[in-house]
């Protein structure tokens, strides 16, 4: 019926591919991989809430947001403040001069808690504002930008800016926000110690999860009209605007939707790992991120996961053993997924697939279907 | 204001000011590189910074031979001709190998270009070392000179400032008033139309990127006077440069210059008067918002599309 | 005259770019279906028209009435949704859509962004979209990548994309460029067949083709409009030869 999302996304392959993700990171990994390993595998996750993000914004809309790091970095720093004030009651911080604030804010001669930390004393709240506050933050800039019509190299540009204006802020206001180091020593989430083997495991699978569940809404939005109009303000923009569409409301909506599913990821980096610091806020996170999508494939949903585990994996393999290598290989991704892949693993997926998919296994495995190799009648 | 007399504010006002126009000519050099590529051609080179460093690091190379063979006076002059030439073949080749087949593709590009830095930054680190080195600056260009009690303004300031003044006024030159700069401005107007006319396109997009890659890396020997060079000095400007052109109006070279000084005086006084990332940050988010609020820039001009 | 009789009412539009009037103090009026050509010199001013009205270029003074709605003050995509479609000099379709896709998309329904998340293809929109594609001559490709279109056929699609939505006023901008002499004829029909229902304002410089469609014919020079009439008239109007026709 509609042959674009038969093709890229939906359909009885597009719940295939879904299904074997879903087994993979819930049952297989989880059996096979000591608790380190999964931890390590629990981290590129996060990430690739950042990558189905740019799927959708940039694969899909053709806007290239190079401050999605800021929008994991926002979440995870509003599930980190909790934690912070969770861990920094006045018994365990008794030896500072201001029992019951955060040590970073001690160190920095503040005494008293400052007004934007109030709300995270609360868990709801703060669950809400780990959304709110990245979608706002998204809002504002899509409405600044997409109703003046900025767009292609400078929307990128921007972006990239104001990550690293978010950066040098956080760094910048040491008491405030636990300068370079971040958010540190997270302890309990609302009385649950985070850091027990049950509770990673929990965290993992809840990550896990969220992750499908995100795939789940893109899909959704992809495979509606709205989907299809984003493919159509990529390709012309001023023809969906002269068929009668406000098309900067389509794009504000889709970068708040990006920045939210990047700002979930952020929020389950922190309670997984334990910590948030504004490394992953800037430039450098921001544009990696880009490549983990591009890896995987920019319209590939799933392929972006592939992409975020893969890339990630050699990282660490690379930056264990060869330091300087792993720069190296960074670049030369970047240059040669744009070169010469630019439809990443999905698009070699989509490329070689069809000789030995699975329906057709099937088909030839029931009807003993002969080979046709070479035969072309 | 801020505890100071009146008298020392103004001085201070005066010596930033000079720490300023280092900074400008910096920003200028490395935007008026970016403002060919980007303005005339449309190309975001995310890799610019290490263009210019691949300057910073020649000049430090011709220094380190100049002390060897005694002619530490006079080869500066020689290191901004090396560094132009060796950032011109550089970006040349790359023109060739990697740039000309994304040019329809400028998100690409971007994404490209930032892969190229990351591996000419590695590049550096493994034949340099990771530690910043310096150059061996000739006697002329130390020290400062006292106009007035209570202000100090450096030489190798003022240096910088004619050097880029002279960039400039090249640049223009050649856009404007050269056969060689017609034929640029007509290819980035009508391709087909120039290349119908006997103009080389594609020589003429080779040349230009080049050309902006050469004026990086004269960006990179200017550098060496006010600060040592490291892998990763040229990525600390490519977000000012970039916001440098934007601010500026793409194609417009006197709203290139004019921001160029904009931004770095904003930044250097603002950083005398708060922390170092205060001013920073203040900087920035003035241009944003003033992009956002009018995104072509302050001096593009209302045209007929 | 009453205005109101008038689907469009342009009156004193004037447009400069830099001191430079590309359309100036212009009085323009097309009744109900009717089928307005627009000729005039490379520059007179034609595309600039049909962007002022689209609301692409916003006047710098005058009034543009579409029935009785002032369209100047509207949003590009406000000006559509009260019934005025744009087609532009080059054909513009979505390349990477299906021949099918490009028109569903521009079905006028879910048009807002929560509308167009749970927008659902009912029978009525396949109806429309198999109609309006065997009207445009495009059955057979349905199912085809636009970007695989012959030139001809994309400019058809174009206007298939605008009929989609019905508008009251459709325009059309060069609809015959890059044509073979067979598919002019077939276009001219279909515009011929379309104008029964809604007014139709087009740019040409064929004027074969101009003669077969036009009701009336406006000649537009340096901005201002030179002269306006039946065919036969504009053809013997000496203004006329002397700047554009020729002798």
């Amino acid at each position: 019926m509609n042959v674009l999302s038969e093709k890229v996304l939906g359909g009885k392959q597009g719940a295939l591919h879904l299904a074997i993700l879903a087994v993979l990171l819930l049952v297989i990994l989880p059996l096979c991989l000591d608790l380190f390993r999964l931890g390590l595998i629990g981290k590129y996750v996060t990430y690739a809430f950042v990558a189905i993000s740019l799927v959708l914004l940039w694969g899909n809309g053709g806007i290239l947001s190079l401050g999605q790091g800021m929008f994991f970095g926002l979440g995870g720093y509003c599930m980190a403040m909790f934690l912070k004030l969770e861990a920094s009651d006045p018994i365990s911080t008794k030896i500072q001069t201001t029992p019951g604030l955060p040590d970073f804010m001690d160190w920095n001669q503040i005494v008293e808690l400052p007004w934007f930390w109030e709300p995270f004393k609360s868990l709801p709240l703060t669950l809400l504002l780990v959304l709110v506050v990245p979608v706002l933050l998204a809002f504002i800039i899509g409405m600044a930008m997409f109703t003046r019509r900025v767009g292609g190299v400078y929307f990128s540009i921007i972006t990239q800016a104001i990550a690293l204006i978010l950066s040098i802020l956080i760094v910048g206001q040491q008491g405030y926000t636990g300068g370079v180091n971040g958010i540190t020593d997270l302890k309990t989430l609302s009385g649950w110690d985070i850091r027990t083997d049950s509770a990673k495991y929990c965290l993992y699978f809840m990550n896990a999860g969220l992750l499908i569940l995100c795939i789940m809404l893109s899909r959704f939005i992809l495979t509606s009209k709205f989907g299809m109009l984003l493919l159509a303000m990529r390709d012309k923009e001023e023809r969906v605007r002269f068929s009668g569409y406000d098309v900067a409301r389509f794009k504000i909506f889709i970068f708040c939707v990006a920045a939210m599913i990047s700002a979930i990821g952020g929020a389950m980096f922190t309670l997984q790992i334990g910590f948030m610091s504004p490394s992953f806020v800037g430039i450098v996170p921001s544009i990696e991120m880009v490549i983990f999508a591009a890896v995987g494939g920019r319209m590939s949903l799933i392929g972006a996961v592939y992409g975020t585990l893969l890339v990630n994996f050699g990282k660490t393999i690379f930056s264990e053993t060869y330091p300087e290598l792993w720069l190296f290989l960074m670049g030369g991704l970047f240059i040669a997924v744009v070169m010469f892949f630019p439809d990443g693993l999905a698009g070699i997926y989509e490329k070689y697939a069809p000789h030995c998919s699975f329906s057709m296994l099937r088909a030839r495995w029931l009807k003993k279907v002969p080979k046709v190799t070479g035969e072309r009648q | 204001m801020f505890g100071y007399t009146l008298e020392e504010v103004g001085n201070i006002v005066v010596m930033q000011g000079f720490s300023g126009l280092s900074l400008f000519s910096v920003l200028l050099l490395m935007a008026l590189g970016l403002a060919i590529i980007f303005g005339q051609m449309g190309v975001i080179n995310m890799a610019h910074g290490e263009f210019m460093t691949v300057g910073a690091y020649t000049t430090v190379f011709l220094s380190k031979l100049a002390v060897e063979y005694d002619f530490v006076k006079s080869y500066f002059v020689f290191a901004i001709i090396a560094a132009f030439i060796v950032a011109f073949i550089l970006g040349y080749v790359i023109e060739y190998v990697m740039i000309r087949h994304l040019y329809k593709r400028p998100l690409d590009t971007l994404l490209a270009t930032w892969g190229l830095s990351l591996v000419m930054q590695q590049i550096f680190r493994s034949t340099f070392g990771a530690k910043e080195v310096s150059a061996e600056l000739p006697e002329w260009l130390l020290g400062s000179f006292q106009p007035t009690e209570g202000i100090d303004i450096p030489i190798n300031g003022v240096f910088v400032m004619g050097l880029a003044l002279v960039v400039t006024v090249s640049v223009y030159l050649f856009m404007f008033r050269s056969r060689g700069g017609l034929r640029v401005r007509a290819t980035m107007q009508n391709r087909i139309m120039a290349g119908a006319v006997g103009i080389n396109t594609k020589q003429v997009d080779r040349v230009t990127f080049a050309l902006g890659c050469g004026i990086a890396g004269v960006a990179g020997a200017a550098f060496t006077t006010i600060a040592s060079t490291g892998p990763t000095t040229g990525s600390l400007y490519i977000v000012d440069s970039f916001m440098v052109v934007v601010f500026g109006g793409a194609a417009s070279l006197m709203g290139t210059i004019a921001s160029a000084f904009g931004i770095a005086q904003a930044q250097s006084l603002l950083q005398f008067f708060m922390t170092s990332s205060m001013g920073k940050v203040a900087t920035l988010m003035t241009i944003v918002i003033i992009l956002m609020m009018r995104p072509e820039g302050l001096f593009a001009a209302k045209v007929r599309k | 005259m009453n205005p109101t009789e008038f689907i469009l009412t342009i009156e004193d539009l004037t447009v400069s770019f830099d001191g430079f009037k590309a359309v100036d103090n212009l009085n323009l009026y097309i009744e109900n279906n009717e089928l307005r050509v627009v000729i005039g010199p490379n520059g007179a001013g034609k595309t600039t028209l049909l962007d002022l009205i689209c609301g692409k270029t916003k006047a710098t003074s005058g009034s543009i009435k579409f029935k009785n709605t002032e369209l100047t003050r509207l949003a590009e995509h406000q000006i559509v949704r009260t019934g005025v479609g744009r087609k532009f000099q080059t054909p513009s379709i979505y390349e990477n859509l299906t021949v099918y896709q490009n028109l569903e998309v521009s079905y006028p329904e879910g048009r807002s962004v929560i509308g167009s998340l749970f927008f659902t293809t009912t029978p009525a929109v396949k109806e429309r979209v198999t109609r309006i594609a065997d009207e445009i001559f495009l059955t057979e490709s349905l199912h085809q990548q636009a970007a695989l279109l012959s030139h001809g056929q994309k400019q058809w699609l174009e206007i298939g994309m605008l009929l989609m939505q019905d508008p009251e006023l459709l325009m059309l901008d060069e609809p015959v460029a890059g044509m073979s002499a067979k598919e002019r004829d077939l276009t001219a029909d279909l515009l011929n067949r379309i104008c029964k229902n809604r007014s139709v304002l087009v740019i040409e410089h064929d004027m074969e083709f101009v003669k077969k469609i036009a009701h009336k014919v406006t000649v537009l020079h340096q901005g201002k409009i030179l002269a306006e009439g039946s065919m036969e008239k504009i053809q013997s109007n000496e203004t006329v030869i002397d700047v554009y026709l020729g002798h």
